[in-house]
């Protein structure tokens, strides 16, 4: 927060307890650590230079998650919303596409990486 | 020339462990070594896709790759 901020976009993820109507016991997580940081450093920079954000967190948990925990925050603040909407979109948005992290989904009969089958 | 390649997420589970060593022709090119990996673990082209990382960047095909890479085979992402 700064007294410039207008407005702050936070987006918080969730573990949900279902996967297409499957019943999921937990998520687990793995990444590629040093090249996550890295690619996490590069989607801030862009973020930055793309819009007047103020200030920017991205914050992901690895290991074992339970149904409801938390694995990702987002947060930017910005002057005004419409900036901060969009640059946190951005910012989970090529998270999902660019940094290596995996998640495998536990369920009763077995475990699934997902994204990782057509 | 010898190369050690780093595995995560599901290709942990097709190499059986976390890193591999591969054999490859010289030049060893980021090309080169998936037709090799892909040789020796068929499971790899049935996955959506994969990239391979050189030094923690994403890496080309014609990426000449060097014995004292860090590289890492990057299985279809999943964070969030």
């Amino acid at each position: 927060m700064s007294p410039q901020s207008g407005g702050i976009d936070v987006f918080i993820g969730t573990v949900r307890d279902t996967t297409k109507g499957k019943p999921v016991i937990r998520l687990e997580f793995e990444a590629y650590e040093p090249m996550a940081l890295k690619e996490m450093e590069r989607i801030a920079q862009k973020t930055f230079s793309q819009w007047p954000v103020q200030k920017l967190l991205i914050h992901h948990r690895i290991g074992p998650l339970e149904i409801g925990e938390v694995p990702v925050i987002i947060a930017v603040s910005c002057a005004h919303r419409d900036a901060a909407f969009e640059a946190c979109r951005y910012v989970i948005d090529t998270l999902k596409q660019t940094v290596p992290i995996w998640k495998k989904e536990i369920f009763e009969d077995g475990e699934v990486w997902v994204a990782a089958h057509p | 020339m010898k190369v050690n390649v780093l595995a995560f997420g599901i290709a942990k589970d097709i190499f059986g462990g976390s890193s591999v060593d591969v054999e490859l022709p010289q030049p060893g090119t980021t090309g080169s070594l998936k037709l090799s990996l892909e040789e020796r673990y068929p499971r790899l082209k049935q996955l959506a896709s994969y990239m391979v990382a050189v030094n923690n960047e994403y890496a080309a095909d014609e990426n000449i790759l060097i014995p004292s890479d860090e590289i890492a085979i990057i299985p279809p992402v999943s964070g969030g």
